[in-house]
């Protein structure tokens, strides 16, 4: 029962913040940091339990619970949660606690709505990470666009409007794709079996033709790879990831992209292992080509938080990468990538949020010798683009380098071209940060540096990525279980 | 006359004597109380026999009606639409300071209309129920004789009735001469038929349905008539007049062309039934039928900035996607049907209910420009808008997403995948006009100014009525609650809608 705790503590907490926000704005500012907090303190409980359990229990599941919902129809409100959901419910709540920060002295409007749509996110982000039933996953699913959207249109920058509906009708059609998918399957299902089910664990080893098995397939992975986003299905998220406010594009570059990412792994490929397989080269080709495509995209921005963006199309082409490779490496650099994207991208957005909040532009060519005024700023900013070109000692470097060794043997075209990508991203990264903060000053700016706020809470993300990048072990061995379990699941499915 | 069909037509004899009632009431007195409390009553009594009729079913009145759970399922959404258009009336017709009471007497003709359409069983009854909803329908599309734009919207709905029970009409006549019967439920005879005149009469008697139901190609009066009517009316057209039909559809055309399985022909295997002769063309016919309404109700809408406009395209695209579930066939087409229409006319009547307590005394609040910032303005209203707005998008926590749920479901159990993904596609499309609306509830009051202009369609001022209602206000609270309800625990329902149709959901 403690799961569904993930999900209403935000619900619960929004809106009592809606509520209370109409008396002091500063009460939905805490409600919602508190919310994140109970849940950060509730993953840690986990985790800590997760660390001292024995390895071979019966359930794939640390924690679960089931309870009827729609009977007739075969729902249940099933949520499970193995290593995988645990970290990446871990990063929701980091997450959100930074992003509240960033955004507690920048949105000044709507407050308490503005909060109650950013606990929503988190709530539906969460579910997404824990539903076992296939019906309240598409439920959670669809649950996080709203308030997405209303996060982009009422408190982004100039082009939200046209950004926010962009976004919204990508991802919509895919996980309608999806929807479809899911009953065509419950479909096929009751076919075979007789039973009328959506429960992911019983739906699995479905004997079906390859025809369906892979139209199935690709009705679940249009969602999936809008979401990552997979080239040439990303266009959305340039637009969407510059117009959000700062907690918008943290959110989204942090988290949903990271749905798809996790959707992929616990969905699409234990539930249509042959498909997957056959689907592989295909994926592996659109991961290489979105990791190199995003990487001269972004070399070619003037727009700061566009330029972050389109790293995010690279970054996030490895973890397609990992997933499609089908070995436990690279499994567990898919998963780390998205831990690491998660954190460090993140910071950036708050970093760019940041200083956009100051000059009020993100045009590169008007900023120039920053460091000089803002000496903080760019050394968070340095970290940080060492990071995303994926340096050693930093966790990018474990995660990537995971996922090309992984890939090696299965197809080592691939990994060199993918290496390709390393190679731009240190173009563009310094680039960025030689853009900004060295050179003359080409303007002349009259601004202060990070507040204490602002560098506690990157000092925390950049501290996170150099411990696990040093360090990277619990989060391997959080997810190690759930990695394996899934290749079985896949080399299992070879029969079918 | 048995007992049970005493009790049975109960349901029907409370609504005809309310109606008689009322216009006595309206013939004495010159204010509106007097009628809308009568009105209230008896359609609350006809959903007490309608409970009690329950206990008997299936029974039938002769030769043109017959009642199962199905029927009376439908009698009860009609009432209960009803009651809530009743309601959401009285504060709209106050505010015109208009005399009410024909308006409630003419709303119970057609409510006993709907209720005679959903049951009939023969081209008579069936032409009976029609006509007395259509007829009153004339009547209350233009109600608001000082605006030009509803007169013209009756004179509209007036011809384009008339031309399309005149098809209705020379199509049953046809089917009767091929084929000898007048019973709705032996249509499948005249689709196997061998001659021309039956197919043709079929086919003509589409037209009819058709109309009534707005699919494309007979949906044109749509957007004229809800702009032109009352907002109330519009949305009892939207619901109660479609709904009715959508119920005898279900009925009479499921068994004759889509399968066996439909509730007069209780046989419950999926699939096949008629496919020889013409009837096999028929499936196709709806095919065609829903997938266009689905695409031009929702591309219409897109780029329609009247709300009472965007609305009736909505209610197309709505109509197309019932029709998805229809197609489905068999008892599990007749499930998703049903629980269906109880999201649609929930959401339905909301939306207008909204529409309908914005409106001023000068004109209704159909411009998109009135409901700018209005979650500024009055955040309650505001959010029940949305949530309207999302549950016609079919989105989570909402009536619409179970609903498109369930349709889906039903699409993909007959494998109707084509339909399946047309419906995907277009609740996406759907999805840009709808949050269209939402964001300029929540945008600030930035073009308040713009919309400066005195007594134009546009102004903030015009929309400064007088604050809603007790009533209008809780049946609108009553409404948003069962959206939510029924987006979020829909089982009761679905489990209700179990015990009347076989195999149960």
């Amino acid at each position: 029962m403690i799961l569904i705790l993930f999900v209403t503590v935000p619900l619960v907490f929004g809106l009592a913040g809606w509520g209370l926000g109409r008396l002091r704005t500063s009460l939905s500012r805490w409600l919602a940091l508190a919310a994140n907090a109970v849940n950060l303190c509730l993953s840690a409980v986990l985790w800590i339990g997760a660390a001292g359990a024995g390895p071979a229990a019966g359930s794939p599941w640390l924690a679960e619970m089931k309870a009827p919902w729609i009977p007739g129809l075969g729902i249940s409100f099933g949520l499970g949660m193995d290593g995988l959901s645990l970290a990446l419910l871990a990063l929701t709540a980091f997450l959100g606690i930074a992003s509240v920060l960033a955004s507690w002295t920048g949105i000044k409007e709507r407050v308490g709505f503005f909060h109650l749509n950013l606990s929503l996110v988190l709530a539906g982000v969460n579910g997404v990470f824990l539903a076992t039933d296939l019906f309240l996953f598409a439920f959670f699913w669809e649950l996080m666009l709203i308030p997405m959207y209303f996060l982009i249109d009422l408190w982004g920058h100039e082009n939200r409007h046209k950004a926010a509906v962009k976004f919204f009708l990508f991802t919509q059609i895919g996980g309608l794709l999806m929807l479809v998918s899911i009953i065509g399957l419950a479909v096929v299902h009751g076919m075979v079996s007789g039973a009328w089910t959506f429960d992911s664990r019983e739906l699995m080893g479905t004997a079906m033709s390859p025809v369906v098995g892979m139209l199935l397939m690709l009705g679940f992975f249009a969602a999936f790879a809008v979401k990552l986003p997979m080239f040439p299905l990303h266009t959305w998220l340039p637009d969407a990831h510059t117009e959000a406010p700062t907690a918008g594009s943290v959110i989204l570059a942090g988290l949903l992209l990271k749905t798809g990412g996790y959707g992929l792994i616990r969905f699409a490929l234990p539930l249509f292992p042959a498909a997957s397989r056959a689907f592989a080269p295909v994926a592996i080709g659109l991961a290489v080509a979105g990791i190199i495509y995003g990487g001269i995209m972004a070399f070619s921005q003037k727009d700061m938080k566009r330029l972050v963006a389109y790293t995010s199309v690279s970054h996030l082409g490895f973890v397609l990468l990992g997933v499609y490779a089908f070995t436990s490496l690279a499994l567990s650099g898919a998963i780390l990538q998205m831990v690491s994207h998660g954190i460090s991208t993140g910071a950036t957005f708050i970093l760019v949020g940041a200083l956009q909040d100051r000059i009020h532009t993100r045009d590169l060519d008007r900023m120039g010798g920053l460091w000089k005024q803002v000496p903080r700023m760019g050394a968070a900013a340095l970290v940080l683009a060492m990071a995303l070109v994926g340096l050693p000692g930093l966790v990018n470097f474990v995660a990537e380098f995971l996922v090309l060794l992984g890939l090696w043997p299965v197809s080592p075209v691939a990994t060199v071209l993918a290496g390709v990508g390393l190679v731009i991203a240190t173009v563009y990264a310094l680039r960025m940060f030689q853009a900004a903060f060295h050179g003359g000053p080409r303007e002349k700016w009259n601004i202060s540096d990070l507040s204490a706020v602002e560098t506690a809470v990157l000092f925390v993300m950049i501290a996170l990525l150099v411990v696990l990048g040093v360090f990277p072990q619990p989060v391997l061995r959080l997810v190690e279980r759930a990695v394996s379990g899934v290749l079985a699941l896949v080399s299992a499915g070879g029969a079918a | 006359m048995s007992a049970t069909t005493v009790v049975g037509l109960l349901p029907l004899g409370v609504l005809a004597v309310a109606g008689i009632v009322v216009l006595m009431l309206a013939a004495f007195s010159r204010r509106i109380m007097p009628a809308f409390v009568a009105t209230l009553a008896g359609l609350a009594a006809a959903l007490a026999c309608t409970g009690v009729a329950w206990l008997r079913v299936p029974y039938a009145a002769g030769a043109l009606l017959s009642f199962d759970g199905f029927v009376l399922f439908g009698i009860v959404l009609i009432a209960a639409a009803a009651i809530f258009v009743a309601v959401s009336s009285w504060a709209y017709l106050a505010g015109g300071k208009d005399n009410g009471g024909e308006y409630y007497f003419l709303l119970l003709v057609a409510t006993l209309g709907g209720c005679i359409l959903a049951a009939s069983s023969a081209f008579a009854s069936f032409f009976l129920g029609l006509e007395m909803l259509s007829v009153s329908l004339y009547a209350l599309i233009g109600w608001r004789r000082d605006r030009g734009i509803g007169t013209e919207a009756a004179i509209k709905y007036l011809i384009l009735a008339g031309a399309s029970s005149a098809f209705l009409l020379f199509g049953m006549a046809l089917v009767y001469a091929a084929t000898g019967t007048m019973d709705l439920f032996r249509l499948a005879a005249a689709a196997t038929g061998q001659g021309i005149l039956a197919p043709v009469g079929l086919g003509m008697m589409l037209v009819g349905i058709g109309f009534k139901l707005a699919v494309v190609p007979f949906h044109l009066w749509t957007p004229d008539i809800y702009d032109g009517a009352p907002a109330p009316v519009a949305g009892y057209i939207a619901t109660v007049s479609k709904g009715a039909m959508v119920v005898v559809l279900a009925r009479a055309f499921t068994p004759a062309f889509i399968g066996p399985g439909g509730t007069a022909g209780a046989a419950a295997t999926m699939a096949g039934g008629a496919a020889n002769g013409l009837a096999a063309g028929f499936p196709w016919v709806f095919t065609v039928i829903a997938a266009l309404s689905m695409f031009a109700g929702n591309l219409l809408a897109l780029r329609e900035a009247n709300i009472k406009r965007l609305l009736a395209y909505s209610s197309i695209a709505h109509l197309g996607y019932v029709l998805v579930a229809f197609l489905a066939g068999g008892q599990q087409a007749l499930r998703a049907v049903a629980f269906y229409l109880v999201t649609y006319f929930v959401t339905t009547l909301g939306a207008f209910a909204v529409v309908a307590a914005l409106s001023s005394k000068e004109r209704d609040a159909d411009a998109i420009g009135d409901y700018r910032g209005l979650a500024g303005r009055r955040p309650w209203i505001a959010a029940i808008f949305t949530t309207m707005l999302l549950s016609l998008a079919g989105l989570p926590l909402t009536a619409g997403f179970v609903g498109k749920f369930v349709i889906l479901t039903a699409g993909a159990g007959a494998q109707l995948w084509a339909l399946a993904v047309i419906l995907a596609v277009n609740s996406t499309i759907s999805i840009f006009y709808y949050l269209r609306v939402v964001s300029a509830m929540f945008r600030g009051p930035e073009t308040a100014a713009l919309a400066g202009t005195p007594g134009g369609r546009g102004s903030a001022a015009a929309l400064a009525s007088p604050a809603i209602p007790f009533l209008a206000a809780l049946a609108v609270a009553v409404l948003t609650l069962a959206v939510v309800a029924l987006g979020v625990y829909p089982s009761p329902v679905l489990a209700f809608i179990g015990t009347f149709t076989t195999g149960g959901f």
